[in-house]
């Protein structure tokens, strides 16, 4: 842990004088200074800590874990202490286990939406941009997302077996809807005011499609593709449950056959950087690409 | 310079279907703007008035009738007829200069007409605000970067569909006087759409007054007052009372 800052009150400041004697002098009502920012409050947290004031909760809650875990309170067959797990991840980085395993998981995400991409993303601007094409596509579509698509395993696994091919249909699945039902809304949803000016001022019906659908339509889409990373996370789970030899979900099954809570931790903080980082990637694409939005531009 | 368009609207009639119903909104219009005549369509709101413009932009055809620019049909839209909406209807993902450039642009002629967007631009006085996105714009600026959109497509008829109908009434006063002078300058055919009689005796040379829907034209005024003009001018002041009087909402003596 950090030392205080050498500003907080309670620690008197060099040469003897505390910060408090000066308000005794010089102030003659001491309720005059507005609570919150009055110096002279005690404080717990001082606001210099700023934005690691937020990290204090879950510091203090890991730290418990470990003081549990150590007297015996938690049962380290159940649970593994946080000191366990941090050598458990420790150990799986230095043999590079984790690197080889998040490799393959990573690979089953990516190809699964690569695919997810290239069905949804032209279904949707077909069924966006024609209503022969929504009438085509639409229903359709819509029939096979009432289907919770987790239900779909045994059947790609007769289809496709156990191996790769299923896991990678999986996160397919689970991503293209999204991408479809965001991009198709996102289309639909463009302004017809912005449309007739852009008439009124030549455009093709490429051109319409080119400057004024595709943009308009760009923000749902990338809410969509968030949500898709999101979901592909979810189906890669499940897939990699099933008969798997290689991966993050590999890592977790096996550890479970040996009573590793340790190792079954570490995977699930994989999963969840994972996450948070595919979030923080689709983010930053939001803030290139639709630098033009005031929400967007507000943001830090 | 480029001159303005003659417009002719013969006979036209329109209806919309609503509810399987036609609702008719439009009733046998018929008039001519002659070239770089200044046209304003004054009547009560809802009457049809904004029907027209589209119609003449050639966002809709007519139910009936026919619509002639410089003698021939209007059959889609055209640059040459630009219509500035009563909402800017700015692109939100494209800069201020961005939207001005958009017709040529579409036209493939972007290279050629830079210098005219420029200038288009600062007549408006949004100069030093080209690179800035539409909603870091005021409402006027937003109108007059629309304004400049239309203005670089060097149209021959410009068709202002309630243009300043939003904005702040100081802001109003200092866009209609920068119409004027714009008109007076470029010396287009204008169309404005207006429910505003101060605003229409103002800049129009002609006002046609339309009735309540479906809309028909039930006065063809000459405002035949020298330019620039004023406001307390007493010759519009008393068409002003004219106008009132023929929409029925004279002020009683």
């Amino acid at each position: 842990m950090a030392a205080p800052p050498l500003s907080h009150p309670s620690i008197p400041a060099p040469g003897g004088r505390s910060p408090w004697s000066f308000r005794m002098s010089g102030q003659s009502l001491a309720g005059a200074a507005p609570l919150g920012d009055a110096p002279s409050r005690f404080r717990l947290f001082p606001r210099r800590l700023g934005a690691a004031r937020r990290f204090v909760a879950p510091v203090v809650l890991v730290l418990l874990w470990q003081l549990a875990a150590q007297a015996g309170l938690v049962s380290t067959r159940l649970l593994a202490s946080p000191a366990a797990i941090a050598t458990a991840a420790w150990q799986l980085i230095a043999s590079g286990e984790l690197a080889y395993h998040l490799a393959v998981s990573l690979r089953r995400v990516a190809i699964g939406l690569a695919i997810a991409l290239g069905f949804a993303v032209p279904l949707g601007l077909l069924a966006g941009l024609s209503r022969l094409g929504e009438d085509l596509v639409d229903a359709t579509l819509q029939m096979l997302r009432a289907l919770p698509f987790l239900a779909l395993v045994p059947l790609l696994i007769l289809w496709l077996g156990i191996g790769e091919a299923t896991k990678i249909a999986l996160v397919a699945l689970g991503a293209a809807f999204p991408i479809y039902l965001t991009l198709f809304g996102g289309i639909r949803g463009v302004d017809p005011k912005l449309l007739e000016a852009g008439r009124v001022f030549g455009l093709s019906r490429a051109g319409l499609i080119r400057h004024i659908v595709l943009p308009g339509a760009l923000p749902q889409a990338l809410v969509g593709l968030r949500y898709a990373l999101g979901t592909a996370w979810l189906s890669l789970v499940v897939g990699e449950q099933i008969n798997a030899t290689a991966g993050i979900g590999y890592l977790v099954m096996d550890a479970r056959e040996f009573l590793r809570t340790d190792i079954i931790l570490v995977g699930l903080l994989v999963y969840a950087l994972l996450g948070l980082g595919a979030d923080q990637l689709v983010r930053f694409i939001e803030k290139a690409a639709l630098a033009w939005r005031p929400s967007v531009l507000g943001e830090r | 310079m480029v001159s303005g368009a003659r417009l002719e609207v013969r006979g036209v009639s329109h209806a919309f279907a609503l509810e399987k119903r036609a609702l008719p909104v439009l009733q046998d219009i018929d008039f001519v703007a002659q070239p770089g005549e200044f046209v304003a369509l004054l009547g009560p709101s809802g009457c049809g008035k904004s029907t027209l413009l589209r119609l003449v932009a050639g966002l809709e055809a007519p139910s009936e009738g026919r619509l002639l620019v410089d003698g021939a049909p209007v059959t889609g839209t055209d640059p040459s007829r630009t219509i500035m909406f009563q909402d800017p209807t700015l692109f939100p993902w494209r800069t201020v200069r961005g939207n001005a450039q958009l017709g040529p642009e579409a036209r493939g002629t972007l290279a050629a007409d830079a210098p005219r967007i420029e200038q288009a631009l600062s007549l408006v006085g949004l100069a030093s605000f080209a690179e800035a996105f539409p909603h870091q714009l005021s409402g006027g600026m937003a109108q007059r970067a629309a304004l400049a959109r239309a203005l670089v497509n060097q149209p021959r008829l410009l068709m202002l569909d309630e243009p300043l109908g939003k904005l702040d009434s100081l802001t109003r006063l200092a866009m209609q006087r920068e119409l004027a002078a714009l008109w007076e300058r470029e010396r287009f055919t204008a169309l404005l759409v207006t429910h505003d009689v101060e605003e229409a005796v103002l800049l129009a040379d002609r006002v046609l007054v339309l009735s309540d829907r479906p809309a028909r034209i039930c006065a063809d005024i000459r405002v035949d007052r020298p330019r620039p003009r004023r406001r307390d001018d007493a010759g519009l002041v008393a068409l002003r009372e004219e106008i009132l009087a023929l929409l029925g909402l004279a002020e009683a003596a």
